[in-house]
């Protein structure tokens, strides 16, 4: 971290006259330590930055320091344990990393899942995303420079929060799918909870709308900021609010409906430049289609059991299966290997932010410093997430 | 009757110690003033225990906080320099100070080129960020120092310029004589002129405190603190909080005294003669004051490059041709209308 101060760095003016006169003088590159203890990186992310002024001309990431090695550890503990394992890998959307696990076991045991459990997941699934864009809401126009919105949204998010810790009990970690279903039945009182919450969101969306969205300079920083080509976007294999940004109209939800999503009445927002505006653009809009979804499901909710015919012991039968499923932050798979035990033989995981963040040295090639910091923030990666 | 008899260094020396008490007690009202008025305008209450009643003390207690922290100089920075930078820019901040006329006698010296020194003395500050990044041998520090530099280079010719006008407007430099040409203060009066003056010393002086949404220097998403990063305990009291919150009470007091008619009335009616100046300085400048804490948590932050542009192309053009304008105003205006 030293700044050269030697001899041979100091120069006269008229000597530095004559150099630029001649086009000889020469700017020099500095190596940029971003993280991995950084405001903007929100975790232990490391960008190695080279920079020629304020230009970014080479920016290579490094990740890793938050490894925990899950993918080892789930080989040591039976399906129950592991759904409060792995909602730890990205701690924003805890409910939303069980799904698939539950999914995998599901179509290897070939349970059935009860309507209601199919709609209650759907019900909080929702709202454990709405959650997290929140987050990524508060967190993107924090980078930015605008300090308020992160107020409104954990004004919001407390609400929503509250109807999640009514059902399940926990505020970030909930361990609350099973196998065949879910671990108890809704309390009283949730539902009227839950559509407070979502509704509340729906009509200050606004708000942020024209707090964030409509300000000159919000747009001036974000228009053509951190392009990224829909090509590229497919060669890295991006996905989520990110590739949608991108021009990709994918959604696993709706392009291969998993639980009851086909039931339910959603638009998937798509973006047309992707630029950091239109990530963020997309990320506000699905927060209002999760509350639209949250609110049919809960119109709709069938009743019955919340739980399967599900054994007492959960063994897998030997097979393999893939299980994807819409994150709030991309796609989620999980590669399930079982040799019949209680415990997976092998359980890969395809976390979103992993490749999403891939992306970023080609991305982040040739910006501003500031805009580092705004394409940083719209990349919303969690480093649970990427490092797991 | 009792009568004082004191010497000139016996009344410089009082009216020294005045500003010294004053200028701290008026920065914690202001830093307070921050903490509450941002806190409501986002749906929280700010700080509400410290001294029991709405947390009054909240700065006080801060403040002690500060002067307990460990004085930390990195190993690798310029010890000289780096205990000198804070100096450098706090000095400065007081000394604008001396020049600003409250009331019609209230002022501690009466200049005659009083806005001459007034720009001159704040512009001092810029010369001690540089400082600050320099010595801390931090590449956040060095890249926040620089940014500071340009743009409060960028940013003093607007507020030089659209002051000129005033300037012009008054006839005089002086700026009790500012006070006093302002029958009608010059945002209302020379129509347009005036305002669109005020604007530009007003956008100008807010990126000059370095403040959102053209707070890059000290861009604490983007580079920490910028060029106060390695700054702990007093000497980061005194290079950021302090001069901040001071400058951005004095910009106010500046913009009050130059173009919203100091301490005269808000429009000549006789009623409002019964008001003394100094209540009608202090609501001004506080209006001003909570102008530019509104701005804060409602804004992002520009670019750099953006920054530089809008003062550039956009500022200093328009004030340049408002001097035109009031160039011409005072020589054809005909005299029933000046």
């Amino acid at each position: 971290m030293d700044v050269a101060r030697t001899e041979e760095n100091i120069r006269l003016p008229d000597e530095v006259a004559q150099e630029v006169a001649e086009g000889r003088l020469q700017t020099e590159q500095m190596v940029l330590n971003v993280g991995p203890q950084h405001p903007a990186t929100h975790g232990v992310f490391r960008l190695l930055a080279t920079i020629d002024g304020e230009v970014l001309v080479d920016a290579e990431p490094v990740i890793g320091y938050m490894h925990r090695g899950y993918e080892k550890l789930v080989e040591a503990r039976d399906y129950r344990q592991i759904t409060n394992l792995v909602s730890r890998m990205d701690w924003l959307s805890g409910i939303n990393n069980e799904m698939p696990l539950a999914l995998a076991v599901e179509t290897l045991m070939e349970l059935e899942v009860p309507p209601r459990a199919q709609y209650l997941r759907v019900v909080l699934l929702e709202m454990n995303r709405i959650l997290n864009h929140l987050m990524f809401f508060a967190s993107f126009a924090a980078e930015l420079g605008a300090i308020t919105p992160t107020f409104y949204a954990f004004r919001e998010r407390e609400d929503i929060q509250a109807a999640m810790e009514m059902a399940t009990g926990g505020r970030m970690h909930f361990g609350y799918m099973r196998p065949g279903g879910l671990k108890e039945d809704v309390p009283k009182g949730f539902f009227d909870q839950a559509l407070f919450g979502v509704r509340q969101v729906m009509d200050r969306i606004d708000d942020y709308y024209n707090l964030i969205i409509g300000n000159e300079i919000y747009k001036q920083r974000t228009i053509g900021v951190g392009v990224l080509d829909k090509e590229l976007a497919y060669n890295y294999g991006v996905s989520g609010p990110i590739a949608r940004g991108s021009n990709i109209d994918f959604d696993v939800r709706k392009d291969e409906p998993y639980l009851a999503y086909a039931d339910f009445d959603f638009e998937v927002p798509v973006g047309l430049n992707g630029d950091c505006f239109d990530r963020f653009w997309v990320l506000l809009h699905e927060v209002y289609e999760s509350a639209r979804i949250v609110e049919q499901a809960i119109e709709g909710m069938p009743s019955g059991p919340i739980l399967g015919k599900v054994p007492r012991v959960i063994q897998a039968p030997e097979g393999e299966v893939y299980v994807r499923c819409e994150n709030p932050l991309g796609e989620l798979g999980m590669y399930l290997v079982s040799d019949g035990d209680r415990r997976p033989y092998r359980l890969k995981i395809r976390t979103p932010s992993y490749n999403n963040v891939s992306v970023l040295p080609v991305v982040l090639r040739n910006t501003f410093v500031s805009d580092m910091i705004a394409i940083l923030g719209s990349f919303f990666f969690v480093l649970g997430d990427i490092d797991r | 009757m009792f009568e004082l008899n004191l010497s000139d260094w016996q009344i410089l020396l009082v009216k020294l110690g005045l500003v010294l008490a004053i200028v701290p007690a008026i920065t914690l009202v202001a830093g307070y003033a921050e903490h509450k008025v941002m806190a409501h305008l986002q749906h929280r209450l700010g700080p509400m225990y410290p001294g029991g009643f709405h947390g009054w003390a909240t700065l006080l207690a801060d403040g002690l906080k500060f002067i307990y922290k460990e004085d930390i100089i990195p190993a690798a920075a310029d010890r000289k320099v780096f205990s000198l930078a804070p100096l450098a820019i706090f000095v400065p901040t007081v000394l604008t100070v001396l020049v600003l006329p409250l009331d019609e006698t209230l002022v501690v010296e009466e200049l005659d080129l009083g806005l001459f020194y007034l720009l001159a003395v704040s512009s001092i500050s810029t010369i001690g960020m540089l400082m600050a990044g320099w010595s801390s041998s931090n590449k956040y520090a060095l890249i926040g120092a620089l940014r500071a530099a340009a743009q409060l280079i960028a940013y003093e010719l607007p507020i030089v310029l659209s002051a000129a006008v005033a300037a012009m407007l008054a006839g005089t430099l002086s700026l009790n004589g500012i006070v006093e040409a302002q029958e009608w203060p010059f945002v209302l009066w020379p129509p347009g002129i005036g305002l669109i003056a005020f604007l530009v010393f007003f956008g100008a002086g807010v990126a000059e405190l370095t403040r959102p949404p053209f707070d890059m220097p000290v861009a604490e998403s983007e580079i920490i603190t910028g060029a106060f990063t390695e700054y702990s305990g007093m000497r980061f009291i005194f290079s950021t909080f302090f001069p901040e919150v001071a400058n951005m009470v004095i910009i106010s007091g500046v913009a009050t005294t130059l173009f919203l008619g100091g301490y005269q009335p808000i429009v000549p009616l006789g009623f409002l003669d019964a008001v003394p100046g100094l209540v009608w300085f202090t609501l001004k400048t506080a209006f001003m004051v909570f102008m530019l804490l509104w701005i804060r948590p409602t804004f992002p932050r520009l670019r750099e490059d953006q920054l530089q542009k809008f003062a550039w192309k956009f500022l200093i053009p328009t004030s340049l041709v408002l001097i035109l304008a009031a160039g011409a105003w005072v020589l054809y205006a005909p005299e029933g209308l000046k």
